[in-house]
C-alpha cells in the first residue's frame, strides 16, 4: 500500500472537512433560496473521494454523477467557482448554464457531473478508450451510484470495457439508498461489487467510512488498471447523512441508522488518527477547522455576489 | 459578530414553515454541522443543521409557531460579550427571473443566421472538378471516411459490423484492411452502452464516426446522443465540445415493417446542439461527410439504404466539402417550390418532369441537405419569386421538417404566398409490411403532383 507521509494526513483531513463544510453551506444558500432546483449532497461520504484522490495521478480523468460537489473539491478546484455555480452566476464553473448537477473542468480532467443515473458510465468508459487510444498511461475514474447498478448501459459498458481491456476503474459508491429506495428493495443481489464478474472483471468491497481502506484498496486497483490489465470495479460501502437531494426529509430510514454511521464518521476516524500519530496538536486542527469555514464562508459570498449570466449568454454554447 | 439563523426553504415550493422542535437552548454553544432544530415544511418534518458557529444568543420563536416566513430570522448565534443587534429583515429574494416565453422573434433570427456559414453549396453542373466516372453513394461514403481518416489519427469509426463483415449495408468496406482493428472497431449490440463510450471519447477529444446499422436503432441510444452529445457544451459554459458523426441509413428500406422503416429527421433537428445532414445524392454526400466529420459538433448524418446503390459523378479534391446549412436549387423553376431532401428528392425530380408536361408548372425544387441548421434563406427567396410551396418528405406529418417549414414562410412571407402551404408525408401510421400497404404509406410521385396542383388551383 501506497505509503502516507504526515502530509497526507493533514491533506485528507482538510479536504474531507472542506466538503463537509461545503456542503452544509449549500444547504444554508438553498435554504436562503439563493440554490434552485435540485441539489445533492455529499455529507457522510466524503471519505470516498478523498481516499481515491490520494492515488491519483493529476493527468487521470474523472467522471461521476450529479452528486458532484465533493467530487470537485476533491479534484482541487475552486469552492467559490464550485459555489458559484449552484447559485447560477457567470462566475460558477459552467457559467451558470449547468447548475449543482452539471460541472465540468476540462484543465483538470473533470468531466462532469451528470444528471441522468448511469449515463456516465459508458461516457467514463470513452475517456478511458481514449486514454488507451493515444496510448497515454491514465486511466478514468468513473464512479457510479448503488441506483445505477440496475441501469442497462451500466452492464453493456462493463462488457466492452472487459473485451478492449479499458483503463477505467468503476468505483461504485453505494450509499445504501437509490433516492428513497434501499439496495435491498431495488437489487436483487446485494454484492454490487460482483456484477462483473461475469465479464471477468475483478472487485471488492471496501468500507466507506475509513478512509485508509479506500486508500488501500484504490492503490491496488489503480495499478491493476494502470498495468493495462482491464477495468476493476470498488464498491465503496457509505453513507449519506443527508436525504437524497435537498427536498428529500429521508423518512424511508430510521434515525437509529442514521447515528449509527455517524458513530463512524469518515472526518472523526481522521482527526483521531491524526492526534494518534501526533501528526498536528489539537490546536492545529483547531486551526485548520477555523480556516475552513472562512475560506467556505468566503465561498459562499462570493457565490452570492457574482453576477447572474448575461442575457446574451442564453444563446452562446449551443454550438462551437 | 453575531449571525443570524433563517427559516430554511426545505424544498423548492416551500414559502413558510412551522418551528415543531428547537434542539438547541439559549446559551448552548454550536458548531458547524449540530442540529438545532425540527422544520415542518410544506412537505415533510426536516433537521436544520448549523452552519456557523457561535452561541445561542436568542430563539426569535417559540416551539409550535407556525406561519413562519422563509428567510425570516428564527435565532441568533454569536459571541455572547457582544450586543445583540438584531438586524432588518432582507426582503425575500426572487430567485427565478420569469422566463418570457416567447424569445423576441429578430433575436432568433438573427441567432440563426449566426450559425450558417456564408458559402453558397457548390452546384454540380458548375463544379469543373467532377470525376468521369460515376460511383455509387455508398462508395461516396466510404471515400471520404478513409481520406478523412488517412489526414487524421483521431478519425476512427466503431458500430455493429462495421470492420469484420465490411458494414451491413458494405459502407465501410476495406477500412479495416486499411486502418487497423484499432481504429475501425467492431462493437457488441449494445447501442446505448457504445453511443456513450463513443461520447466519452469525443470530449476527451477523438472524433468518432458511429455507425448505427440503421437510424432505428439509435433509440437505443437516444439518451446519450440527446442529453450528452447535444447538451455538453452548453451545460459545460463551453468547455467540452463533442465532436462526432452519428450515420447511418434513416426511414424507409423495403417491406422491413414498423420497426425498421422510420424517419427521424425531425426527431434529431428539434435538438439545440445537433447539427442534422440529409444528402441524396453521391456527389453531396462526400461534400458534406466531409463536413460533418471536420465540424466540432455532434452531427446526425442521416443516409438512406435505397440511395446507397444510387450512382453519380463526384468531386474527387481530398478537401471538397459543402458546408452544413445551405440547401442547393436542384432546378430552378418559377411558379411553385419543393422543397425536399434525402430520398425524396428524386421523386421531386419525377414529379417536377411531369408536371412540366402534363401541366405546364415550371416547379422550383430546393434540395435542403442539411436540416439543422435550416437554410431559411434560400427557402424564402424561392417563395418570393414563385409565391407557391410545397414540402416533400418521408416522415411523418405531426411537426415534421415540413411543418417547421410552413411556420417560417407564413411567418416570414406571409405577403408572397398565393395559396396555403401544403405538405407531403408519408401516412399517419406505423409502417406497414404489405408491399402493396407500403406503397400507400409513402410519399408518391402522384402525391407530390396532387399537391402541386392544390396550391396552383389546378383541379
Amino acid at each position: 500500500m501506497k505509503k502516507l507521509q504526515k502530509a497526507d494526513y493533514i491533506k485528507m483531513y482538510s479536504y474531507m472537512l472542506k466538503i463537509r463544510r461545503f456542503e452544509e453551506r449549500a444547504a444554508q444558500l438553498y435554504g436562503m433560496g439563493k440554490i434552485g432546483g435540485f441539489c445533492h449532497l455529499y455529507i457522510g461520504q466524503e471519505a470516498v473521494v478523498v481516499g481515491i484522490l490520494m492515488t491519483i495521478d493529476k493527468n487521470d480523468s474523472v467522471v461521476t454523477t450529479y452528486r458532484d460537489h465533493g467530487h470537485m473539491i476533491a479534484r482541487g478546484l475552486d469552492p467559490k467557482r464550485i459555489m458559484a455555480e449552484l447559485t447560477g452566476r457567470e462566475d460558477g464553473y459552467s457559467a451558470g448554464k449547468g447548475g449543482s448537477m452539471h460541472m465540468f473542468s476540462k484543465e483538470n480532467n473533470f468531466y462532469g457531473g451528470h444528471g441522468i443515473v448511469g449515463a456516465q458510465v459508458p461516457i467514463g468508459t470513452g475517456i478511458a478508450f481514449t486514454h488507451k487510444y493515444n496510448g497515454e498511461k491514465n486511466i478514468c475514474r468513473t464512479y457510479i451510484g448503488d441506483g445505477a447498478m440496475n441501469n442497462g448501459q451500466v452492464f453493456e459498458a462493463f462488457n466492452i470495457a472487459a473485451l478492449w481491456k479499458l483503463p477505467v476503474l468503476y468505483i461504485i459508491e453505494n450509499n445504501k439508498y437509490g433516492m428513497g429506495t434501499s439496495v435491498d428493495r431495488a437489487a436483487a443481489g446485494l454484492d454490487l461489487y460482483k456484477r462483473g464478474e461475469a465479464f471477468g472483471i475483478p472487485g471488492e468491497k471496501v468500507d466507506g467510512m475509513n478512509i485508509f481502506s479506500i486508500i488501500e484498496a484504490a492503490d491496488k486497483a489503480g495499478k491493476y488498471v494502470r498495468e493495462g490489465n482491464g477495468p476493476y470495479i470498488i464498491e465503496v460501502q457509505t453513507y449519506r447523512y443527508r436525504g437524497h437531494s435537498m427536498s428529500d426529509p429521508a423518512k424511508y430510514r430510521t434515525k437509529e441508522e442514521l447515528d449509527n454511521y455517524k458513530q463512524t464518521d469518515p472526518i472523526e476516524i481522521v482527526k483521531a488518527e491524526i492526534l494518534k500519530k501526533k501528526i498536528a496538536t489539537n490546536d492545529e486542527i483547531e486551526k485548520i477547522n477555523k480556516d475552513t469555514l472562512e475560506e467556505i464562508k468566503n465561498a459562499a459570498e462570493f457565490a452570492i455576489n457574482s453576477p447572474f449570466p448575461k442575457d446574451s449568454e442564453l444563446y452562446t454554447d449551443v454550438y462551437l | 459578530m453575531s449571525t443570524e439563523i433563517l427559516m430554511p426553504a426545505l424544498s423548492p415550493t416551500m414559502t413558510e414553515g412551522n418551528l415543531s422542535k428547537w434542539l438547541i437552548k439559549k446559551g448552548d454553544t454550536v458548531k458547524a454541522g449540530d442540529l438545532i432544530a425540527e422544520i415542518e415544511t410544506d412537505k415533510a418534518t426536516m433537521e436544520v443543521e448549523a452552519v456557523d458557529e457561535g452561541v445561542v444568543l436568542d430563539l426569535l420563536f417559540k416551539e409550535g409557531e407556525t406561519n413562519i416566513p422563509v428567510n425570516k430570522a428564527i435565532a441568533i448565534i454569536g459571541d455572547p460579550n457582544e450586543k445583540i443587534e438584531v438586524k432588518k429583515q432582507a426582503p425575500v429574494e426572487k430567485v427565478i427571473e420569469e422566463k418570457k416565453v416567447e424569445q423576441n422573434i429578430e433575436t432568433k433570427i438573427e441567432n440563426k443566421k449566426d450559425d450558417i456559414i456564408d458559402t453558397p453549396s457548390p452546384k454540380i453542373e458548375e463544379d469543373t472538378n467532377l470525376s468521369s466516372a460515376e460511383i455509387t453513394m455508398r462508395q461516396a461514403l466510404r471515400d471520404t471516411m478513409a481520406e478523412e481518416m488517412r489526414k487524421d489519427n483521431t478519425v476512427f469509426i466503431l458500430g455493429e459490423e462495421v470492420a469484420e463483415y465490411q458494414g451491413a449495408y458494405k459502407v465501410t468496406q476495406d477500412l479495416l484492411q486499411e486502418f487497423g482493428k484499432e481504429r475501425v472497431l467492431d462493437t457488441p449490440i449494445s447501442e446505448h452502452g457504445f453511443t456513450g463510450l463513443a461520447v466519452g471519447a469525443a470530449f476527451k477529444g477523438l472524433r468518432p464516426i458511429l455507425e448505427f446499422m440503421t437510424f432505428n436503432f439509435s433509440m437505443q441510444a437516444i439518451d446519450q446522443i440527446i442529453n450528452s452529445a447535444a447538451k455538453t457544451l452548453y451545460m459545460s459554459g463551453g468547455q467540452i465540445n463533442c465532436p462526432i458523426v452519428f450515420r447511418g441509413p434513416n426511414g424507409a428500406a423495403a417491406q422491413v415493417a414498423a420497426q425498421h422503416s422510420q424517419d427521424f429527421s425531425s426527431w434529431y433537428s428539434q435538438v439545440p446542439g445537433l447539427k442534422v445532414i440529409a444528402p441524396s445524392t453521391p456527389y453531396n454526400a462526400k461534400g458534406l461527410l466531409r463536413s460533418a466529420i471536420l465540424d466540432p459538433n455532434p452531427v446526425i448524418f442521416l443516409e438512406n439504404e435505397i440511395l446507397y446503390g444510387l450512382k453519380g459523378p463526384v468531386n474527387n479534391d481530398v478537401n471538397f466539402s459543402i458546408p452544413i446549412g445551405k440547401a442547393n436549387i436542384e432546378k430552378e423553376g418559377k411558379d411553385l417550390t419543393i422543397v425536399t431532401y434525402s430520398i425524396m428528392l428524386q421523386k421531386s425530380k419525377e414529379a417536377a418532369l411531369r408536371l412540366k408536361e402534363e401541366y405546364k408548372l415550371d416547379a422550383e425544387i430546393i434540395d435542403l441537405q442539411t436540416l439543422r441548421p435550416l437554410d431559411t434563406e434560400t427557402i424564402l427567396n424561392s417563395v418570393i419569386k414563385t409565391n407557391r410551396l410545397i414540402t416533400v418528405e418521408e416522415s411523418w406529418p405531426f411537426g415534421s421538417v415540413g411543418s417547421e417549414i410552413a411556420n417560417i414562410v407564413q411567418r416570414d412571407a406571409f405577403d408572397y404566398l398565393d395559396s396555403p402551404v401544403i405538405k407531403v408525408n408519408s401516412a399517419d401510421v406505423p409502417m406497414p409490411y404489405s408491399i402493396s400497404l407500403e406503397k400507400l404509406y409513402l410519399p408518391q410521385v402522384d402525391d407530390i403532383i396532387n399537391a402541386a396542383k392544390k396550391v396552383s388551383y389546378i383541379k
